[in-house]
């Protein structure tokens, strides 16, 4: 698997984009819609490593913040300016209100390409990129608000160990989300689905990266994944509580939530 | 790796590096190979990828050709491979100027190419054929020595003349039609004034130039090849 994200860390937007044609995009923001974070929120995002979901998140912090400033101003509009001078300098220009995102990658290319990323967008504080194994986290327990892990547990080998260490260090009050492919139960476009997968796709690999096989690997770990309900099950084990899944695109992609309590 | 290649394919893998397609993915590749090869002239593997999903019928045809000529059925079953590490390059620099050991290597040493840069067939469902592609790819530098013409668009394109001619190529056929595009209005007049005619011309006249067991000539002074194989001296 080390190797697959090797080849593909440089190409993996491209790819991403020409593979869904650009839905990848959709699903990550309603992801982050889902999340709903406020300011102060502290992120894990797992297997993050180009950084799609920390940035969405950081956006999504930041207009947060910004209405919710906006509001403020508005109720001390009849304050003296002295006193509204003062309270600008308390909050600081914090425009992301202390919340954090760390982003955790087994792969160290991936992450290059992450930080790179970041700086090109102009994305500088509140993220940190951490090289780590979501089966044996380098974080200590109950630290996190909130654990994302967006296309990367299909690539786990022990799904199992990756859920406990997501229980581990979430705090208590957390909660896990997850963004994967899924298994689609109409049985016509799941026809269609597996003829686009089977077909476009290592084409698309091999055109657009010079690489067949490494698609070929990515489309046959997906239908090897557990479906809905059986991950379901899975994070259940874990220890999380009111799990629960949504279905984008009727299965291809499905969203699971579960909460430390 | 390993268990990959053996889980991936339900299909029986022909040779090491084979990847089966369905019709359908080698028409998709064909096609997106050809608008990614234009798209980016440096993606060398695209051309090799559109020249094993076109040439399904072109690669019979020229099977059928070597095994029908005594040094080609021999090229066949013995397969050589241009390699570095199969030529002897001391020995072949060695060689009196003229000969087609020396300018071989004179060519590798000018355009600094290496035969070993050649893209193994992937492709081709038929292990012969994918044989005779490999083929067709290593001995293409000689066909730039043969030709007397460099690596540069212009040599390129002169090469990929001659050799759609010899080897009926969709690729070659492609590529001679479309690499003028990125060439100067100069040196398109050049190519369609004197050097594209020189190669059409010699590519008629002369054998099949997959014919020709090139390891075992490289004694041989590279006019006298031309002389045997056809081909016109180059203008």
């Amino acid at each position: 698997v080390y190797q697959v994200f090797e080849n593909v860390a440089k190409k993996y937007d491209v790819m991403n984009d020409s593979m869904t044609l650009g839905i990848h995009r959709v699903w990550k923001d309603i992801f982050v819609h889902k999340m709903n974070p406020c300011p102060g929120t502290v992120l894990l995002d797992v297997a993050g490593g180009t950084g799609d979901i920390a940035f969405r998140f950081i956006n999504y912090v930041r207009s947060v913040r910004k209405r919710q400033l906006q509001r403020k101003l508005k109720h001390h509009q009849n304050l003296s300016w002295q006193e509204i001078f003062e309270s600008y300098q308390k909050d600081g220009f914090n425009s992301l209100g202390d919340s954090q995102v760390v982003v955790c990658d087994i792969n160290r290319e991936m992450l290059k390409v992450g930080k790179q990323k970041a700086q090109h967008l102009g994305y500088s504080e509140g993220l940190s990129w951490v090289l780590g194994n979501a089966e044996e986290l380098p974080f200590d327990d109950d630290k996190f608000d909130v654990y994302t892990i967006a296309f990367g547990i299909r690539n786990v080998t022990r799904i199992d160990l990756a859920l406990q260490e997501a229980y581990r260090v979430l705090k208590p009050g957390g909660r896990f989300l997850c963004l994967e492919f899924s298994h689609v139960s109409n049985p016509l476009l799941s026809r269609l689905y597996d003829l686009y997968s089977f077909q476009v796709i290592p084409v698309l690999g091999e055109v657009i990266a010079g690489d067949w096989r490494s698609y070929q690997y990515l489309v046959e770990s997906i239908r090897q994944f557990p479906p809905q309900e059986e991950l379901k099950a899975m994070i259940e084990d874990a220890g999380f509580f009111k799990v629960d899944y949504e279905n984008l695109n009727f299965g291809i992609v499905a969203i699971h939530s579960g909460f430390k309590l | 790796e390993e268990e990959m290649e053996e889980d991936v394919e339900g299909w029986h893998q022909l040779y090491p590096g084979h990847i089966p397609t369905s019709p359908l993915q080698k028409a998709l590749l064909a096609a997106g190979s050809a608008v990614m090869a234009l798209y980016d002239p440096y993606r060398h593997d695209m051309v090799a990828v559109l020249g094993e999903t076109t040439g399904c019928l072109a690669l019979p045809n020229l099977r059928d050709k070597m095994k029908n000529h005594p040094e080609g059925y021999r090229i066949l079953r013995e397969r050589p491979c241009i390699r570095l590490s199969t030529l002897d390059m001391a020995r072949l620099q060695g060689l009196p100027d003229g000969t087609l050991g020396r300018e071989y290597v004179r060519f590798l040493e000018n355009n600094k190419v290496s035969p070993d840069t050649r893209m193994p067939p992937k492709f081709v469902d038929d292990e012969e054929l994918a044989y005779v592609i490999q083929r067709y790819r290593e001995v293409h530098d000689l066909m730039h020595t043969l030709l007397g013409m460099p690596t540069n668009m212009l040599g390129e394109v002169v090469v990929k003349w001659f050799e759609a001619i010899q080897t009926g190529l969709p690729m070659c056929v492609l590529g001679a039609a479309f690499g003028p595009v990125r060439l100067s209005t100069r040196k398109l007049q050049v190519l369609a004034t004197e050097l594209v005619p020189w190669a059409i011309r010699s590519g008629l006249s002369a054998s099949c130039v997959l014919n020709v067991y090139y390891e075992q000539r490289w004694e041989q002074p590279v006019e006298s090849l031309r002389e045997e194989l056809g081909i016109f001296p180059p203008p």
